[in-house]
């Protein structure tokens, strides 16, 4: 089929809708918050239309820097350990009979089903001390004593690994499914052990989507909010945290949308950044 | 809004929809039958579960006003939601229930609509301070409930109540605590300004305020949880595995008159009162409704019934009251309250925030 490009206005129809909705859903809410970011707090009230940069000023304090530090660090680290553990599970998966892959694809879709609060309380259970799986390592005899192993890093990793792992492997499940098995197979009859075939064959072939992946798991992370503050220590909260603070707290909505514009900010430029050097290796 | 309704999940958000869902449903008759009404914003939950059932059905029979309840959020995501909604002449509730910081702030943007003293004879009955004032004299506010957070323990973890506020730094104590999260909902400055530092006064300067910060920092290492989510402290002081902090007095009582091994403590320094006030959106056009609501509800007798049912503090003096010496007890203490310092959230809130957050999660 051959395309014409569009001649008339209404050739350009289709395009209306998705454009609409972006603006609409996007442009719009983005815009307010850029405005409302420079917009002058009033201390003891709400806020006055303004132009200034007291709000992005404070920010930038190296307090607010190791805060920004520490959730990009989160954000990548789940993201990591998602596509670490996403890969080799979802190849195995793609090649088990039909209905074991039913059952795991329909048990993994049902996390989605549960809300941020139902898996942090669940985690918090899980890793307390009074009714926590390491009553269970007490009772098998590994362990002396039952202790708590929440709030911790691990526990605030864990649970969001937990939360992203579905998407991770929805991403990658089409991909690897796709993935012609010619390709281990000729790697194998030259030679190649199973586990040099896969990373030297599979994990390659896979790049693009590997990217894809680690880029949404990565944003998807850095917007976590609750799991930090239900699992972790305050060491461990995200900016996410600290905008909620703002604009539901303190009802300083104006630094509440300067924290949020730059985080926006910093993770577009990460993902551009990781999005350039993908290309470049492939220009190579 | 997701976030917001995800945060919110505290006591007095959980049990109240699903309970109001019911009773509107039982009484949809009644509300069209009324055609004079009254939306009236309480906290979701255990408050206004407690409301709908013990408060407003009598309400609605004495004065044949029908009340619309309204679960309102904790923290100030209310005021904001109140704020911009007066902005465009709507009010999603007439009449809400605000805590002080929120209710100060509301006043500086003159939120509220001044109240008719002449309209509300019954609130001569009330303690002074629950009145609250415009600077030019006019009534902002009339409290509603007052509320204590106490020094709460689970009761198998420490067989002896602890007396003073002093057991938070109690080395003993290592990650054992938890505490709330924000300067402006935990009040820990007061605490630390009244146990070591003579009372609240030495946080009028800011060398006060930080070197009241410093000594609390002191209590970090016996933290646990630094909570904003109540349920998620609640769950975990009750099954003993966070089992010392700070907590609601009423919300504790409860649960240990239904069996959990909890306590609620009065320590020697005093509960921090903090309290609720009745205001009246700019916005709303039902200001004579809203007159009759508030002025029944400073009637000795409903502040005696909500003390017994939901277990707050009464507004209204106390020898007008025929609560008993142990009703009263179980809900207030003659030990002299630690008031938290409402001026300084309105004047210094950013400094205090800043600090506070600083100090907690550097």
């Amino acid at each position: 089929m051959r395309r014409e490009p569009p001649q008339r206005l209404a050739d350009y129809g289709p395009l209306f809708f998705p454009a609409g909705m972006l603006i609409v859903f996007f442009v719009v809410p983005f815009a307010t918050m850029i405005a409302v970011s420079v917009f002058q707090r009033e201390q003891g009230g709400f806020y006055t239309p303004a132009f200034v940069f007291d709000n992005y000023a404070r920010f930038l304090s190296l307090f607010f820097g190791k805060v920004l530090g520490f959730s990009l660090f989160l954000a990548i680290a789940v993201a990591a350990a998602c596509v670490v553990i996403g890969i080799p599970f979802t190849y195995l998966l793609s090649r088990s009979p039909r209905r074991i892959q039913i059952v795991w694809l329909v048990a993994l879709l049902s996390i989605l089903s549960l809300s941020e609060v139902m898996i942090g309380f669940a985690w918090s259970t899980l890793f307390s001390r009074t009714a926590g799986i390491t009553n269970l390592l007490v009772w098998l005899g590994l362990m002396a004593q039952a202790q708590a192993l929440t709030p911790s890093f691990g526990a605030v990793m864990t649970a969001m690994t937990y939360q992203a792992f579905p998407y991770t492997v929805l991403v990658l499940y089409p991909a690897l499914v796709r993935l012609d098995p010619t390709l281990t197979e000729a790697a194998r009859t030259l030679g190649a052990s199973p586990v040099k075939a896969f990373f030297t064959v599979v994990v390659p072939a896979l790049r693009n989507t590997i990217l894809a992946t680690l880029i949404m798991v990565f944003i998807f992370a850095l917007g976590s909010y609750l799991l930090p503050q239900l699992l972790g220590r305050p060491q461990h909260w995200t900016l996410s945290v600290l905008i909620t603070d703002q604009a539901i707290y303190q009802s300083n909505m104006p630094f509440a949308a300067a924290m949020a514009v730059f985080l926006v900010l910093v993770s577009l430029g990460l993902v551009g950044l990781a999005l350039y050097a993908g290309q470049q290796r492939q220009a190579k | 809004m997701h976030d917001i309704l995800n945060a919110k999940l505290g006591r007095r958000s959980v049990l109240g929809a699903g309970l109001a869902g019911a009773s509107m449903l039982a009484m949809p008759s009644v509300l069209r039958a009324q055609d004079k009404s009254l939306k009236v914003g309480v906290y979701g939950g255990f408050f206004k579960d407690s409301f709908d059932k013990n408060i407003f059905p009598d309400f609605t029979k004495a004065t044949g006003i029908a009340i619309e309840s309204v679960a309102e959020p904790t923290g100030e995501a209310w005021l904001v939601q109140l704020e911009q909604a007066a902005k465009a002449g709507a009010a999603p509730a007439d009449v809400s229930m605000m805590s002080q910081v929120a209710m100060l702030k509301g006043q500086t943007t003159k939120l509220w609509a001044p109240l008719d003293a002449a309209k509300l004879p019954n609130s001569k009955n009330l303690i002074d301070n629950f009145v609250n004032k415009y600077p030019d004299g006019k009534i902002a506010g009339i409290g509603a409930v007052s509320w204590y957070i106490t020094l709460v323990t689970n009761t198998q973890a420490y067989k002896e109540a602890p007396t003073s506020w002093a057991a938070l730094w109690d080395k003993a104590n290592a990650d054992k605590l938890g505490l709330l999260a924000l300067v402006s909902n935990s009040f820990l400055l007061e605490v630390t300004a009244k146990t070591f530092m003579g009372g609240t006064k030495a946080l009028d300067t800011e060398e006060g305020i930080l070197k009241a910060l410093e000594k609390l920092a002191e209590v970090k290492p016996n933290v646990r949880l630094w909570y904003r989510d109540e349920a998620q402290f609640e769950q975990a002081l009750k099954s003993g595995e966070i089992p010392m902090g700070q907590y609601y007095h009423d919300v504790t009582g409860l649960a240990a008159s239904q069996g959990s091994p909890v306590r609620s403590t009065f320590p020697k320094e005093g509960g921090i009162q903090d309290s609720g006030c009745w205001a009246l959106s700019r916005a709303s056009k039902k200001t004579e409704e809203a007159h009759t609501f508030i002025n029944y509800m400073c009637q000795p007798a409903i502040q005696a019934t909500l003390s017994r049912k939901v277990g707050t503090s009464p507004t209204v003096k106390r020898d007008l009251l025929d609560l008993t010496a142990a009703e009263f007890a179980s809900v207030s203490s003659d030990i002299e309250p630690i008031i938290p310092r409402y001026d300084l959230y309105q004047t210094k809130s950013d400094f205090l925030n800043q600090k506070w957050t600083e100090m907690i999660a550097g």
